[in-house]
C-alpha cells in the first residue's frame, strides 16, 4: 500500500478512521466544513478551526473504473474510484467497495473504512476512508 | 497595444522526437535551442533571459544555463505543468515590455518514454495523502473522472469524445514527424483497450521523448531577424486546484478565466481567430477547454469535431500538428502548441504542404493545460 506520511494536521483524520469515524474540520468564522485538514480555512482565511465527526454519508459526484493501475494497485484493478460529496459539504476521493460498474453518479454511499489489502497495524494512515453503497 | 514595447516569437524548433535514448534532456534542449536561434538569425550570446520548466533538476533554468555556457540576467523555472510554456510567454513578454530583457529563450526536454519514469512508488506526503491510497492512476484517472461527470451532465457519448482523436489524427497524417499517421476511425478508438472508464487508450495522449524551444524577441530587434516575427497579442494564466478532488466543477477549467484575460489583452473576438492549438492530453481536455474558453456552449464542443470543422479544410482548424494524441507528448506538451501556432502564422506550410497550411492564418489561440486540469494558460498570437 501507499506509505502515508501522517503529519500534525492530518493525524486526527487518520485516527478517526481507526475507530470508524469520519472526522472533518469546521471553521469558527464562516461555519463551513473543511477537507482536507488544514491550518487555515480555504473559504475565508480564518485560522480558528475545530474538529467534528461527520455522519459519514454522501453522494457520488463522479466515478471511474481504472482497468489498469500501477505498483501495488495493479493486481486490484478493475476497481471503483469516486469523488463523493459528503453531506456536510466537502468532497473526498474514495474507493467504493462494490462491483465495478455497479456505482453511478448520484448514488448514495456511506463510510466503510478499509485497509485495501494493506497491513492493519492499528496506526493512523493504515485504514482509509473508503465508502460502500447504501442499501 | 500601442505604446507598449512589443514581443514576438522569432524562432521555434523541436528536438528529435519519439524514443530518443541517445539524448539526455540537456541534449534535447541544445538541439532545439540551436535550431530555434539559428532560424531567428540570432546567436547564443543574444540570449539574456532563460525560461525552463522540467522535473529533472531542482532548478532547470540554472542547470541549463550552465550547460549552454550562458549567464542570463533573467531566470524563470516556473513549472505549472504542461501549460508552463504559455505562462513563460506571458512572463517573458511582460519583461520585454518592461524593458528588462531583449531576447528570451524558452526550452523544454523530456526523456520520459526512455526512462519509463511515470508512476514510480513513493511516500504520500502533504496533500497527496488523501487521494493516493485509492490507487487512481494519474493523470488519466483524474481526466476520466472529469469525462464521466461531463458525460453525465451533457449526455455526450464516448463516440463523440472519440471524434476529437479522429479529427486530430487527420492533421497528424499531414505531419511528417507525427508518431501515429495511420487513418483512425471512431470504432477503432472505442475498440481500443479501456484504460480508465470512460477513456480508452486512443482517448489518451502519447508517451514520448522530446524537446522544444521558442525564442521571444523585443520589437527593437525585429529588423535583425531572419524570420517573420509572430507577435504576442495577449496572455492569461490561472489555477483552480492541484488535486482533482479539489476541482470546483469538473466540467469547467481555468480556461474560463485565463481565456477571457488573454482575449481582453489582445483586444480580439472569437471571430478573429483562424487556428486553435489546444492542449489535448486527453480527448476530454479539448472539449472542456473549448467550452470553458466560451468558444463553444457547454456540451456542444464535440460538434466541431463530428461535423468536420476542426479537421484539415474545416472552418475551425484545431491541433494542426496532430496534437498530443497523435504527434508527440513528452510529458509537458505546451511548448509544441506554440511551435505549431508560430509556423501556421508564418505560413510555413504554404510551400511544403498546402493541405496543412491554414489559409490566410492571421491569429492563433494557444491554450495549455497543466496537471490534472489544474492550471491553464492562454496565449493569443498574431501574424505581424
Amino acid at each position: 500500500m501507499v506509505h502515508i506520511v501522517v503529519d500534525p494536521e492530518s493525524e486526527p483524520f487518520w485516527a478517526g478512521l481507526l475507530v470508524g469515524e469520519l472526522r472533518l474540520q469546521r471553521c469558527a468564522a464562516c461555519q463551513r466544513a473543511i477537507f482536507y485538514p488544514r491550518s487555515v480555512c480555504p473559504h475565508c482565511f480564518a485560522a480558528d478551526l475545530s474538529w467534528f465527526t461527520a455522519a459519514g454519508t454522501g453522494t457520488v459526484y463522479s466515478v471511474t473504473v481504472p482497468h489498469r493501475a500501477f505498483g501495488e494497485f495493479a493486481e486490484q484493478a478493475p476497481f471503483i474510484v469516486a469523488l463523493v460529496d459528503v453531506d456536510e459539504g466537502v468532497r473526498m476521493m474514495t474507493r467504493v467497495l462494490a462491483e465495478p460498474g455497479s456505482v453511478q453518479i448520484g448514488d448514495r454511499v456511506r463510510l466503510a473504512p478499509n485497509s485495501l489489502g494493506g497491513a492493519e497495524t492499528g496506526e493512523p494512515g493504515s485504514v482509509y476512508a473508503c465508502f460502500e453503497p447504501v442499501g | 497595444m500601442t505604446g507598449r514595447r512589443r514581443a514576438a516569437i522569432a524562432g521555434v524548433a523541436e528536438s528529435e522526437l519519439g524514443k530518443t535514448p541517445h539524448l539526455t534532456v540537456l541534449a534535447q534542449q541544445v538541439q532545439a535551442s540551436r535550431a530555434a536561434l539559428a532560424e531567428a538569425g540570432l546567436g547564443r550570446d543574444d540570449v539574456d533571459a532563460l525560461f525552463v520548466a522540467g522535473n529533472w533538476s531542482w532548478s532547470p533554468a540554472v542547470a541549463l544555463a550552465e550547460y549552454l555556457g550562458i549567464r542570463p540576467d533573467y531566470l524563470d523555472s516556473t513549472n505549472i505543468g504542461g501549460s508552463s510554456f504559455e505562462a513563460h510567454i506571458g512572463h517573458a513578454a511582460a519583461a520585454i515590455e518592461a524593458g528588462m530583457i531583449d531576447v528570451a529563450l524558452i526550452t523544454y526536454g523530456s526523456t520520459q518514454r526512455s526512462d519509463r519514469s511515470r508512476n514510480q512508488p513513493r511516500p504520500a506526503t502533504l496533500t497527496e495523502q488523501y487521494d493516493r491510497p485509492f490507487g487512481l492512476p494519474l493523470p488519466v484517472g483524474a481526466y476520466a473522472l472529469a469525462a464521466a461527470r461531463y458525460q453525465h451532465e451533457y449526455g455526450v457519448s464516448g463516440a463523440q469524445l472519440a471524434e476529437v482523436a479522429v479529427s486530430t489524427r487527420k492533421w497528424a497524417q499531414l505531419n511528417p514527424v507525427a508518431l501515429h499517421r495511420d487513418p483512425l476511425t471512431v470504432d477503432e478508438v472505442l475498440a481500443s483497450p479501456m484504460i480508465c472508464e470512460p477513456l480508452h487508450k486512443l482517448d489518451c495522449c502519447l508517451v514520448t521523448d522530446g524537446g522544444g524551444a521558442v525564442v521571444l524577441v523585443a520589437e527593437d530587434r525585429w529588423a535583425d531577424l531572419a524570420t517573420r516575427p509572430v507577435q504576442v497579442l495577449g496572455h492569461g494564466e490561472t489555477t483552480t486546484h492541484s488535486t482533482i478532488t479539489n476541482m470546483p466543477d469538473l466540467t469547467v477549467t481555468g480556461a474560463a478565466r485565463s481565456g477571457p484575460r488573454a482575449m481582453r489583452a489582445a483586444g480580439i473576438d472569437f471571430a478573429d481567430i483562424d487556428v486553435l492549438e489546444i492542449y489535448d492530453s486527453f480527448t476530454i481536455t479539448v472539449l472542456l477547454t473549448l467550452e470553458s474558453l466560451g468558444f463553444c456552449k457547454p456540451g456542444e464542443a464535440a460538434d466541431l469535431f463530428t461535423e468536420g470543422h476542426a479537421a484539415p479544410g474545416g472552418r475551425t482548424p484545431i491541433n494542426t500538428n496532430g496534437g498530443g494524441l497523435s504527434y508527440t507528448h513528452p510529458g509537458m506538451y505546451g511548448i509544441f502548441l506554440l511551435i505549431e501556432a508560430t509556423r501556421q502564422l508564418r505560413h510555413d506550410y504554404a510551400a511544403t504542404d498546402p493541405r496543412r497550411q491554414v489559409t490566410d492564418a492571421e491569429v492563433a489561440l494557444v491554450h495549455g493545460t497543466g496537471g490534472v486540469l489544474s492550471s491553464t494558460s492562454t496565449v493569443l498570437l498574431g501574424r505581424s
